[in-house]
């Protein structure tokens, strides 16, 4: 039930773009076009579960009992832009299909704040592996609905005619933040869903 | 190069935030207030300028094919010491920026002037273009946090003016923020 409530809270509640601010560049950069975000989503989630799940693992069983917790930040960034790296060869090798799906992707994704901030939040909060995993899951859901959902209404945004001091960065922004505000409307449902499955 | 005018870019011509639109992340979330957004414009200046530095001094040590993984090892390294002296001396801004700090690691502002600038030019002028920009930077998150502490709880640097029944706790929460920079880059967009 707790994996539930996980789900829920990280794709609609704290969503990691309109309520964390974490993964802003992709946001903007990447959400012109409804297919690219598609693709940008998919290669995030791959990332960063994998992502979490080895620096979940170097965390617990290299840093703590070394008492190197002071360089987390290093051997995070390290881990998940060799990472990047070698998902990046084993796909070409692999499925050059996928690669051509999520290739152009990739190399943008090591400095995604998106993927260091869920591997150092799940340590902060303390989660055991299968939390963790299914965190950094569930995040990256919430990643790719906001940034599709986004991109649908650029689409429609290219189309009108903007005032020209708005136009550009301006305008988007503006819609993020009205897509912010309606994605504060789920605020609170995780307490209520809590009660609901009898965890409190 | 003239040492003023490295320092004027990066204020004016070449603002990470309003001109470059880089490092997006930490000036949505840090800048609920003028004062978060100063210690996080200081906070990534530091930061920047001893990347900067360093970096130049070591660009003909770094072969080209490995440099962004040595860069982001510098980067990485003064931002575990900056983490470590704001959490012993500063412990109220290690509380409310928290994750921020360590997420400047991935600041594209400072990965971004490693390549374009310190790569290129000597270690003092890296060093004064780390200045430019990151005053450029704290300007720009200061400006941000004073707009949005006004509208949001009617104060400025935690000296509150207007009564709260006027204030709109929206420009607080992370919608007021899109919103904020959205309006603010329209301005300055019809003033260039």
């Amino acid at each position: 039930m707790e994996y539930l409530l996980i789900f829920i809270s990280a794709i609609f509640v704290n969503n990691i773009v309109l309520a964390q601010f974490l993964g802003i560049c992709p946001f903007l950069g990447v959400s012109k076009k409804i297919d690219t975000s598609l693709g940008m989503s998919a290669a995030v989630a791959f990332v960063m579960v994998l992502a979490t799940l080895v620096t979940w693992l170097v965390q617990t069983y290299v840093l703590v009992p070394a008492h190197l917790e002071y360089l987390q930040t290093i051997a995070f960034i390290l881990v998940i832009a060799s990472l990047v790296q070698m998902i990046e060869i084993i796909l070409k090798k692999v499925s050059p299909a996928l690669y051509q799906a999520l290739g152009i992707f990739l190399p943008l994704i090591t400095t995604n704040c998106a993927v260091l901030g869920v591997a150092i939040l799940v340590i902060q909060k303390e989660m055991n592996l299968g939390h963790s995993i299914m965190y950094a899951f569930s995040t990256a859901i919430g990643f790719g609905l906001a940034l599709t959902v986004f991109a649908g209404i650029r689409e429609q945004l290219a189309l009108t005619d903007i005032p020209k001091g708005m136009r550009g960065m301006a305008i988007v922004l503006v819609t993020a933040g009205l897509l912010s505000l309606a994605f504060m409307g789920f605020s609170g449902v995780d307490g209520g869903l809590r009660i609901l499955l009898g965890l409190d | 190069m003239n040492y003023l005018n490295i320092i004027k870019n990066g204020i004016v011509k070449d603002n990470p935030t309003f001109v470059l639109m880089l490092g997006m992340c930490p000036t949505l979330a840090t800048t609920t207030s003028a004062g978060n957004g100063l210690a996080m414009g200081l906070a990534t200046m530091a930061v920047l300028m001893c990347t900067n530095f360093v970096i130049s001094c070591m660009k003909n040590l770094t072969p080209d094919k490995v440099r962004i993984p040595v860069f982001i090892v510098v980067i990485a390294t003064f931002v575990t010491l900056l983490q470590m002296a704001i959490k012993a001396y500063l412990p109220q801004v290690d509380k409310e920026l928290g994750l921020f700090i360590p997420l400047i690691v991935v600041n594209c502002i400072i990965l971004g002037r490693a390549e374009a600038f310190a790569a290129k030019n000597s270690p003092v002028a890296s060093l004064i273009d780390g200045v430019g920009i990151g005053l450029g930077f704290t300007l720009a998150l200061t400006l941000l946090g004073i707009v949005r502490e006004i509208l949001g709880a009617g104060a400025v640097f935690g000296y509150a003016f207007i009564p709260e029944d006027y204030n709109i706790l929206l420009f607080v929460l992370a919608p007021g923020a899109f919103i904020t920079l959205g309006y603010l880059i329209a301005i300055v967009n019809k003033l260039k």
